[in-house]
C-alpha cells in the first residue's frame, strides 16, 4: 500500500530508512505526549518505546508509533514468519499469539502490546523438533503455496487449545478467519484433527 | 497511515481527560482524539485514510476497571473492555442470555473476537464501500454535504430500515441489535461526569450521517447493563449471510420471548444487517403481544417490522429476506427448551 498522502512526501522505502536511523540514535524514548512539556507541541514523528517479549526473548525498539506488531516482527525483529496478506485483518496470514491468544498482528500497534508474543518461529521445541501441528501440516500436505501457512498453524494451535476442534464442522467454523487462496481447507482440517490427538494425548 | 500521538491511560478519568483536549464541534466519531482498545475498526480505517485521528488514547490499561462480567438477579453487567470472545464463551451468558452469546459468537473471526472490546464493537463503522474507500468523492458520512454515492450505486448490502436521503449505510454489527432487543442501558463517562442512557438512544438516525452517535467527544463507554427479564433465557440470534462463517449479516434477528401457555406475554425483537442503526422493532413486538406464537403471528410480526422498509435498486431482497429471518428466529425461539 503506498502512502501518497504522507505529509512529508517521502516514499515508503525512505520512510523506513528514516525510522531506522531515528531508532539508531534514540534507542529508548519515553512514551511521548504525556511527558511532553505543555508548551511544546508533541511530535507525532518522534519514536516511541516498544518493549516486546517475542518467543521468550526481550526486544526493545524505538519505532514510529504507527508500526504494527506485524511490521515490528518482520522489519525490525527479523522474524518474517508471520505474513502480510491483506494488512486489514481480513485474511489471517499475520496471526500470532499475544498472551496465548490468537491475534491479528496487522491490526495491533506494536507499542500497545504488553503480553508475551509467540510467532511461528517460536513454536518448535528448542531441540528443533517440530510442534505436532507443524508436523501434521506436513504429513497431510495441508498447503500448496505456503503463504497462509504460518497464520493457519498459529490459529490451529489456538483452536485446539481453546477446545474448538471437537469436530470437522467446529474446526471449519473456528478456523474461518484464516483464508487459503489455494483452498487447502480439507487437508488443513485433517491436519488439525491429527495434531489435536497428539496435543491432548 | 497518518502520524498520530500515542498515549496510554491508566484510569478512566485520565483517559477522559486526555481525550477532552479536543475541538468541540467535531462529532465524537471524527474527533481528533480517539480511544483505542482492540483497534480492529480504527486501525483498519486509519490505514484506509477514512479515519484521521491526531491522537490515540490507549485504554487497555483500564482492564481491571472495565473488563469484568457480572451476572446477578437484576441482570447482566458487561464492562466495555470485555472482549467479544470472553462474553461469547461465558457459560452463564450462554445459559441465561443466549442471544448475547450467539450474536458475539457468530460475528467476525476467532482472532477478531479475541481482540475487539464490547465498547468498541457497538461503535464499529459501516461497511459501505463508498464510506470506506476515500477514492469515492461523495459520502455524506465522511464529508458532510458531498452527497451519497450509494443511493444510485451498488447498494446490495445497504439498509432498508431507518434510512434517509443523505445516507443508506447499513449498521453491520451483531451484538448491538441484541442489546437493543433486550433494552440494555449503556453507561458513559465523559469530561462532564457519568451518565446512563438506553442503548437505543446511543446511535443517531441519518439526518446528519457524519454524526453517528449521541456521544460527545471525549466520552467513553464504560459498560452495558442488561436487565434480567422472563424472556432472556428464551432468546436467540439468527444470522443470514453470503457465506456460512466470518461474514457480515445480510439480515439478522435477535429475538427474546416470554411465553405463557403458548401465548406471547412479551416479545423483544432486534434486527441487524437491514437497518441504518441497531434496530429494535417495537412494531413487531406489539404485533405479537398476546397472540399465540405460530406461523401466522410470526408472519404478521415480520410484516409489521418491514412495513416502512425503503429499498433501493439492489437491496429490495432484504425486505423478504429480513421477514423470513425474523419468522425463523421467532419460531425457533418458540421451540427452545428452557
Amino acid at each position: 500500500m503506498t502512502h501518497s498522502n504522507d505529509p512529508r512526501g517521502a516514499s515508503r522505502r525512505d520512510f523506513f530508512k528514516i525510522s531506522a536511523s531515528a531508532a539508531a540514535v534514540a534507542p529508548v524514548v519515553a512514551s511521548t505526549a504525556l511527558h511532553a512539556q505543555p508548551e511544546q507541541k508533541p511530535d507525532p514523528f518522534a519514536p516511541v518505546e516498544v518493549d516486546l517479549v517475542v518467543n521468550g526473548q526481550r526486544r526493545r525498539m524505538a519505532l514510529d508509533a504507527r508500526t504494527t506488531l506485524l511490521d515490528a516482527l518482520r522489519r525490525h525483529a527479523g522474524l518474517t514468519g508471520a505474513k502480510k496478506g491483506c494488512d486489514h485483518g481480513q485474511c489471517g496470514a499475520c496471526t500470532v499469539h499475544v498472551g496465548g491468544k490468537r491475534t491479528l498482528s496487522c491490526l495491533t500497534l506494536a507499542v500497545m502490546v504488553r503480553e508475551p508474543v509467540t510467532t511461528i518461529e517460536g513454536l518448535a521445541a528448542t531441540d528443533g523438533a517440530l510442534h505436532p501441528m507443524q508436523q501434521a501440516f506436513i504429513d497431510h500436505d495441508a498447503f500448496q503455496c505456503g503463504y497462509c501457512t504460518p497464520g493457519q498453524i498459529m490459529s490451529a494451535v489456538a483452536c485446539v487449545k481453546e477446545g474448538h476442534a471437537g469436530s470437522a464442522d467446529e474446526i471449519r467454523e473456528y478456523m474461518s478467519g484464516n483464508l487459503c487462496r489455494c483452498a487447502a481447507y480439507p487437508h488443513i482440517v485433517t491436519a488439525i484433527q491429527q495434531a489435536k490427538t497428539q496435543m491432548e494425548g | 497511515m497518518r502520524p498520530f500521538i500515542y498515549t496510554r491511560a491508566d484510569d478512566v478519568s485520565a483517559a477522559v481527560q486526555a481525550a477532552a483536549e479536543t475541538s468541540g464541534s467535531a462529532p465524537a466519531n471524527a474527533a481528533p482524539v480517539q480511544f483505542i482498545a482492540g483497534g480492529t475498526t480504527i486501525l483498519d480505517l486509519m490505514k484506509l485514510d477514512t479515519m484521521r485521528p491526531e491522537r490515540l488514547v490507549d485504554i487497555n490499561g483500564l482492564q481491571s476497571a472495565l473488563g469484568s462480567i457480572q451476572a446477578t438477579d437484576k441482570g447482566l453487567r458487561l464492562g466495555a473492555l470485555v472482549r467479544m470472545s470472553q462474553a461469547a464463551e461465558d457459560p452463564q451468558i450462554q445459559r441465561d442470555y443466549p442471544v448475547i452469546a450467539q450474536s458475539l459468537q457468530l460475528a467476525a473471526s476467532a482472532q477478531l473476537r479475541n481482540m475487539a472490546s464490547l465498547g468498541g464493537n457497538v461503535l464499529q463503522r459501516t461497511r459501505c464501500q463508498y464510506f470506506r474507500n476515500t477514492s469515492w468523492p461523495a459520502c455524506n458520512k465522511r464529508d458532510p454535504g458531498s452527497g451519497c454515492a450509494a443511493l444510485d450505486g451498488v447498494n446490495r448490502k445497504h439498509a432498508v430500515l431507518g434510512v434517509g436521503d443523505k445516507c443508506i449505510a447499513e449498521y453491520p454489527g451483531d451484538f448491538a441489535p441484541a442489546l437493543a432487543a433486550l433494552g440494555a442501558v449503556v453507561t458513559i463517562t465523559g469530561p462532564n461526569g457519568s451518565r446512563a442512557i438506553p442503548f437505543e438512544q446511543l446511535h443517531r438516525g441519518p439526518d446528519q450521517p457524519e454524526r453517528e452517535t449521541t456521544l460527545a467527544p471525549g466520552e467513553l463507554i464504560t459498560g452495558f447493563d442488561i436487565p434480567a427479564g422472563p424472556y432472556t433465557r428464551r432468546s436467540l440470534y439468527v444470522k443470514v449471510r453470503d457465506r456460512q462463517s466470518y461474514e457480515f449479516g445480510l439480515a439478522t434477528a435477535a429475538v427474546a420471548l416470554h411465553l405463557v401457555d403458548g401465548k406471547v406475554e412479551e416479545a423483544r425483537i432486534g434486527l441487524g444487517g437491514v437497518a441504518y442503526r441497531p434496530w429494535r422493532s417495537h412494531e413487531a413486538e406489539a404485533a405479537l403481544q398476546g397472540k399465540p406464537l405460530d406461523e401466522n403471528s410470526a408472519e404478521a410480526a415480520a410484516q409489521a417490522a418491514f412495513a416502512e422498509a425503503a429499498p433501493r435498486r439492489d437491496n429490495a431482497y432484504k425486505v423478504e429476506l429480513g421477514r423470513r429471518t425474523l419468522v425463523r428466529a421467532l419460531l425457533e425461539a418458540g421451540r427452545m427448551e428452557i
